[in-house]
């Protein structure tokens, strides 16, 4: 039998206010709680409930012969706890049906895969501790933040235990060969690659709703004869996407709903296909051959690559800046601290100063709380001045603290003596020295 | 295709962007093979007659011929737009232009008119007077010279578009560089508005130089929105760099003005964010350069908030005393309250400076690589200053995009679809 393995992303940033630099060291709010709790709300209305209870409603008519994935983002979460803890509650039950799969990630949807291994580790690891927690299981299949792969992540993240993880299969990468089948890591083979097949997930996630296109409007029994059109030999059709196309890029009145309600039954009756989760999935299928990724590929845009987040002047500074403070992070344990750093790093930030984007801006727009790329950079720096402020007087009252606990009190007492005598010797020899030049200046 | 044009000026003789502006079209227009003649209250003789026929309006002589013509007077009903005209003037000028009776048409004093009237060509007292006597003097050439569109630009013209329009019975294209709004906030001198106005609604096509100014010629003078058209203006810089030598002479960084000191080009807004910056951030002058009549106010306002020390006047700056002013300059701001387009920011960028430019700019429409804020938000314009200032990336970024962009705007490709318009009003 060939599989159909569903895997969406889940994820929401921590939007930044706006952040004047007269704000820098007055005020360390950076986040903005009203965009934050409205927008979360509206997605959580139109897109997260609704279809949680699709899926639970169809895991309840069919059981677990319908499989779908999800990761979702630790900054999600958070604001799932915040905003939203309805829509937790659903993922939760989605979870005790057991036909669900929650994958890992890094906790803040960052790029710290491309600048630091062992900050890298830390955000998977805590993102791990999260679904844990909620979600009663724990993560054996990994998926970077917009599906950037490279040998290198790949090798990484094998490291790390992961048995599979999840990438574009991207034209330039694959050339000839097709995303239908399972490959591994080039350079450890044990990591198997389960790789987004980006027509049929695109038709579905960007393409559905589009007068214009010429398969619209699309069905059910037109989807399943794409599927059943496949090459034979070729084993698994991996449909990723964002979460929010159900009912939030594509809206209720598309169809969406009804398309996902009608497919498993379609499938079961029209086709050879079943449902697997991701690492059932990499499980099943023999892989066929490493992929070789030298350069770091993505999901986003055309190129496939890492240009939507870094690349420019203004993403190239800011990511440097921030990841420069990593040194001194790594010395401090104040949450608030880290909660900042962790939400900072979260890609959207870089994103919101891609400048590639002013020739076809409205595609992005949504996505976009600025105006322009300079706006969303002038916000994060000037946000990221105070965050290094912060943890410059942070270190300074650690350092502090190192001294009380590092010495008794008596010691402490014999220090400031052993100063104060110093200072006393100091202040003699200058007023004498002083002395002597005014009476120079008399006798002169 | 060949163009009747009626300009006020034309380099080197030029007071203000106009002049600038139609010297870059009319060569736009000859790449784009319409033939040109452009009429000039008063020429000099040393205009560059390479790229357009120069008619200077005062060697236009109204002979017996012409004035007698019935036809020629039934058609000339323009003549009332220059009777709303009189009472802008003082009372003696009033009393001179009733003696010529130029609006009189049946006790005409043929006499004045079959000598030539000398036109000064400048924004002075008399201006009123040369409006219409321009008029006067575009009906004549109308009837002498063969064309298939008038075109006319800005108010001081538009009497003369209509009047050959009148005469002629060819499309007339109004071409809307500034309002009326634009120079003077609400306080708009009616006799101005009127001759706006009738000038857009005689009209065939109305021709604006940004999508802000659209608006105020669809809202604020009520004209058909279908007949007005934008067509960005374009900037045309010499291939020659000047001065790129030069040394910075002041150790800190440099945030410019530079502009008229009026209430139209917002200086006080600028005054205020410049403070905002001062308070956190020492390494930096600001630098006002121009005068206008709100001069002093500023000058009063900077003592005040006892920025003096960090915040120069440099006066009125021209020629190559500009490009200096940029080569000194790390940030560029044109918080201007009213722009129907404004060129200067991109010179600044042609100069390698970053700017920032307010909202209510036609140049914000096309402009990608500027940070815009709106020219009351004193907040946001301290903002991008700082942020120019501290960050590297920002003029780093600009440095790179800003010059790219700013070449891109060819008069050609304006004059291209000038030329288009052309075609739907004939």
């Amino acid at each position: 039998m060939k599989t159909i393995c569903f895997y969406f992303q889940v994820h929401q940033p921590y939007r930044l206010r706006r952040y004047r630099f007269f704000d820098i060291g007055e005020n360390h709010n950076y986040f903005d709680d009203f965009a934050n709790r409205s927008i979360m709300r509206k997605v959580a209305e139109k897109c997260y409930l609704p279809t949680n209870q699709l899926f639970l409603d169809l895991i309840k008519e069919y059981g677990c012969k319908f499989k779908i994935s999800y990761s979702i983002s630790g900054t999600a979460i958070d604001q799932f706890e915040q905003y939203a803890p309805d829509v937790l509650d659903s993922f939760k039950r989605l979870a005790e049906t057991g036909c669900v799969e929650f994958i890992s990630e890094t906790y803040s949807h960052s790029l710290s895969a491309l600048k630091n291994e062992s900050e890298f580790k830390k955000q998977v690891e805590l993102h791990k501790k999260k679904i844990e927690q909620h979600c009663n299981q724990t993560p054996k299949v990994f998926r970077n933040t917009e599906l950037i792969y490279s040998d290198t992540i790949g090798a990484l993240v094998a490291d790390m235990g992961y048995k599979a993880m999840l990438s574009e299969g991207a034209k330039h990468i694959l050339g000839w060969k097709s995303p239908n089948y399972v490959y591994t890591n080039a350079v450890n083979p044990r990591l198997k690659l389960l790789l987004k097949n980006f027509t049929l997930s695109d038709d579905i996630a960007f393409r559905f709703s589009n007068r214009a296109w010429e398969e619209w409007p699309l069905t059910t029994e037109k989807y399943i004869s794409w599927l059943n059109a496949i090459d034979e030999k070729e084993e698994i059709i991996n449909l990723f996407m964002d979460y929010e196309t159900f009912g939030e890029h594509q809206w209720a009145e598309t169809g969406i709903f009804e398309f996902m309600r009608h497919l498993p039954h379609k499938v079961f009756s029209d086709t050879n296909f079943e449902f697997l989760t991701p690492s059932e999935a990499a499980e099943k299928h023999q892989p066929i051959a490493p992929m070789h990724v030298p350069h770091p590929i993505s999901w986003a845009d055309e190129e496939r690559d890492l240009t939507a987040w870094l690349g420019n002047d203004l993403q190239d500074e800011a990511f440097d800046k921030l990841y420069s403070l990593i040194d001194k992070i790594q010395m401090i344990s104040n949450e608030e601290l880290l909660r900042d750093w962790k939400y900072l790093q979260t890609s959207d930030h870089f994103y919101y100063m891609c400048t590639k984007w002013f020739s076809d801006g409205d595609v992005h727009k949504y996505f976009n709380p600025y105006d322009s790329p300079y706006e969303a950079f002038i916000n994060f720096m000037n946000v990221l001045s105070d965050f290094t402020l912060r943890l410059e007087k942070e270190l300074m009252n650690n350092r502090n603290q190192d001294m009380l606990s590092t010495y008794t009190p008596e010691e402490i007492k014999k220090l400031i003596g052993e100063y104060e005598q110093k200072l006393t010797e100091l202040k003699s020899v200058f007023d004498k020295n002083s002395n002597d030049s005014s009476k120079k200046e008399i006798y002169s | 295709m060949r163009v009747l044009m009626f300009g006020w000026e034309f380099p080197p003789h030029i007071t203000g962007g106009l002049g600038t502006a139609c010297y870059g079209l009319v060569k736009g227009l000859t790449k784009n093979n319409v033939e040109v003649l452009f009429v000039v209250p008063k020429a000099y003789g040393d205009e560059d007659n390479s790229v357009v026929k120069i008619l200077d309006a005062s060697e236009i002589e109204l002979n017996q011929d012409t004035l007698s013509t019935d036809d020629f007077w039934r058609k000339v009903t323009f003549m009332e737009v220059g009777s709303s005209l009189i009472p802008y003037v003082s009372p003696e000028e009033f009393k001179r232009i009733s003696s010529m009776d130029i609006l009189d048409q049946t006790k005409l004093n043929q006499t004045i008119f079959r000598s030539k009237y000398k036109f000064s060509g400048k924004y002075g007292r008399d201006l009123m007077e040369e409006v219409s006597r321009y008029a006067v003097i575009a009906a004549a050439l109308a009837v002498k010279n063969n064309f298939d569109v008038i075109h006319a630009h800005d108010w001081l013209t538009y009497a003369a578009g209509i009047a050959a329009k009148s005469v002629s019975k060819k499309p007339l294209v109004i071409h809307v560089h500034a309002t009326e709004f634009d120079r003077s906030g609400e306080n708009v001198n009616q006799n101005v508005y009127d001759i706006e106005r009738k000038g857009m609604e005689a009209a065939d096509r109305v021709i604006t130089v940004s999508n802000y100014t659209r608006n105020i010629v669809i809202n604020r003078y009520g004209i058909d929105a279908s007949k007005v058209v934008t067509v960005h203006n374009a900037v045309e810089f010499d291939s020659k760099k000047n001065g790129h030598d030069e040394q910075k002479t002041v150790p800190e960084k440099v945030v410019t003005f530079l502009g008229r000191i009026t209430f139209q080009k917002g200086p006080d807004y600028f005054v205020e964010a410049a403070n905002m910056v001062l308070k956190k951030y020492n390494n930096v002058r600001f630098v006002m350069a121009g005068s206008g009549d709100m001069l002093n106010r500023i000058i009063k306002r900077v003592a005040e908030l006892q920025i003096s020390d960090k915040f120069h006047f440099t006066g009125f700056l021209k020629g190559n005393d500009v490009n200096r002013m940029f080569l000194q300059s790390n940030v560029y701001v044109m918080p201007s309250v009213s722009e129907p387009f404004g060129i200067s920011p991109l010179e600044a960028m042609r100069a390698n400076v970053p700017v920032i430019i307010s909202k209510q700019s036609g140049v914000a429409e096309v402009l990608n690589h500027a940070i815009k804020i709106d020219f009351w938000d004193i907040d946001a314009m301290a903002d991008a200053m700082y942020g120019l200032l501290n960050y590297d990336g920002l003029p780093t970024m600009f440095r790179r995009m800003g010059q790219e962009e700013v070449l891109n705007l060819k008069w050609e490709n304006a004059a291209r679809k000038i030329n288009e318009i052309y075609q739907t009003a004939l």
